[in-house]
């Protein structure tokens, strides 16, 4: 153990300095580059190194209640509120936004189209069981806000999830990874997946899947960020991350969020939260406006305590 | 067969253009497993010899210990550091979560099973004569240690190295304490997880090819270094009792 505490010591050399932020994100952000595009616009105005740690809305929320990182990007609106409720995070701001697709095999084996989404939900069930062979659903199945989403869907077409996520259901797998990933085994598998609709338009070209469904109220995708409570989390630099987080919602970050690849995919990936507030049922004073939350621990301390 | 030609094309050029990611993954790559190696042996050959030389109760219990650990999986490894390290762990004073420093910390308690008890069995390796004839020669027990020792060193190297192989080939902790953040923790076992997962497998077999070409690199450096020591030949051969 003294060793263990040497070495560290000896390696905390190697640690980190003020100049670096530490972001737990969603893969969607990460996988289709935003976030890298996102990041060195912001190194370049405010000279600050943004480490961003991939992984899902699950792992993500992790590290913030570790208090591993300063601020934390996910999608998964009851997850975020309890998050913020638990005196984890201070404000939860939406920035950016797209839709969900259920994608699949050209030749659609289950017979899906023109449906809505939980309906095509309780179709690939259906056909799954009869065929399993033939119709196979992909899940995420690692506690990201995707995962989530297919679970609330699940729900919403009447099944209980524990009924679906059950080893006798050979139509129904589940990954256990991040959504690239978990599209590159969909289309190995000719299986049907919810994916966001950024990653997928990343991924397209080394896919032969197809989106079936998309856009409509049940498949919103809304991206969060939240900086971590100082009051908790005494090494999260709350200063940087309000930094962050207010030039997402900047015009100049909001037009970087329309534009981004638009001219590789030919069409954006992501939405601009503002102006958008209330197709997206974010409230006014959280939705694409700067944060006004102190950074003092003091004052979040006794937030905390009202 | 394609895709392995493909990648073989894109390793040469992405070594030959020097691509700066490469080039910065790499580098971060030596640097982190070459400095865990070190330190490594910095702390476990004098315990492996002191352990060796020493008898003690539950010796023998702990050297099969030792070796049990030979096998710890590398989630394992980064599980417990990161339980350690984490701003909530007994450790987060420090910070190391999420950096270089963290992942040497890692790599060090990754390979220090196999550096300690690979140092007791090179030991045990040299014939019980040698100790016996330095001492008869007249040589106190801290020179008739040093005899055995540099007898014993051909061993210690190849367990160096191997400890060396461990450390650079490992993803575990690269991907639970480093985080894989680019340009700062990125190292090349984790580039090929991510490049993989993101469906470029040409850019993966290419810096697994680069990976490999390291290790030879290192192998062939410390074989140099060995025929320095030894001669010609420098390969371990068992020797005659």
């Amino acid at each position: 153990m003294l060793l263990l505490a040497l070495i560290a010591v000896s390696s905390a050399s190697w640690a980190e300095d003020g100049s670096r932020l530490k972001l737990a994100t969603t893969t969607s952000l990460y996988d289709t580059e935003l976030l890298d595009t996102l990041d060195q616009k912001f190194q370049d105005e405010y000279g600050v190194r943004v480490d961003s740690v991939s992984g899902g809305t699950g792992i993500a929320i992790q590290y913030g209640e570790r208090g591993d990182v300063d601020l934390i990007i996910i999608h998964d609106k009851a997850r975020e509120l309890k998050f913020v409720k638990d005196g984890h995070g201070l404000q939860r701001r939406c920035f950016a936004y797209n839709y969900f697709y259920i994608v699949s095999p050209k030749d659609d084996p289950a017979g899906i189209t023109g449906l809505n989404a939980t309906q095509a939900f309780a179709k690939i069930r259906e056909e799954g069981l009869k065929n399993p062979d033939k119709v196979k659903f992909v899940s995420r199945g690692d506690n990201s806000g995707t995962h989530t989403k297919e679970q609330s869907l699940w729900k919403g077409a009447g099944f209980n999830y524990s009924a679906i996520n059950n080893s006798t259901n050979h139509w129904y797998l589940e990954t256990g990874t991040g959504m690239g990933a978990t599209l590159v085994m969909t289309n190995e598998k000719s299986a049907y997946t919810l994916t966001d609709m950024s990653t997928f338009m990343a991924y397209k070209g080394n896919l032969s899947l197809v989106p079936l469904i998309q856009g409509g109220k049940e498949l919103l995708n809304i991206y969060v960020a939240i900086a971590m409570n100082p009051a908790k989390h005494q090494g999260a630099n709350c200063t940087l991350a309000n930094k962050l987080i207010n030039f997402l919602v900047s015009d100049k970050g909001q037009a970087l969020i329309a534009n981004f690849g638009k001219e590789k995919y030919g069409q954006p990936l992501f939405f601009a939260a503002r102006g958008n507030c209330t197709k997206i049922g974010c409230s006014e004073d959280e939705c694409a406006v700067p944060t006004n939350a102190s950074c003092s621990a003091a004052n979040n301390a006794a937030a905390e305590i009202r | 067969m394609n895709e392995i030609l493909a990648g073989l094309i894109r390793a040469i050029e992405l070594i030959v253009t020097l691509d700066p990611e490469v080039v910065g993954v790499t580098s971060r790559t030596l640097t982190i497993s070459l400095s865990s190696t070190f330190l490594g042996a910095l702390i476990n050959l004098p315990l492996g010899g002191l352990i060796y030389f020493r008898s003690f109760r539950g010796k023998g219990l702990f050297i099969h210990l030792i070796q049990t650990l030979y096998s710890l999986p590398t989630v394992i490894v980064g599980l417990l550091i990161f339980l350690l390290i984490s701003r909530s762990g007994p450790l987060g004073f420090l910070g190391l979560m999420f950096t270089p420093g963290g992942m040497i910390l890692g790599q060090t308690v990754l390979v220090t099973p196999i550096l300690m008890g690979l140092t007791i069995s090179s030991l045990e390796g040299v014939s019980r004569q040698v100790r016996e004839t330095a001492i008869s020669l007249g040589a106190n027990e801290y020179q008739a240690i040093m005899t055995v020792i540099k007898e014993a060193r051909q061993a210690i190297m190849a367990a160096v190295l191997l400890g060396f192989g461990r450390a650079i080939s490992e993803v575990g902790v690269a991907m639970m304490i480093g985080g894989n953040i680019r340009g700062y923790t990125r190292v090349l076992t984790a580039a090929i997880a991510l490049n993989t997962s993101m469906g470029d497998i040409e850019l993966s077999l290419a810096l697994g090819i680069i990976l490999i070409s390291l290790s030879l690199i290192v192998n062939l450096l410390l074989g140099l270094f060995r025929v320095g020591i030894r001669g010609p030949g420098g390969i371990m051969v068992p020797k005659g009792r």
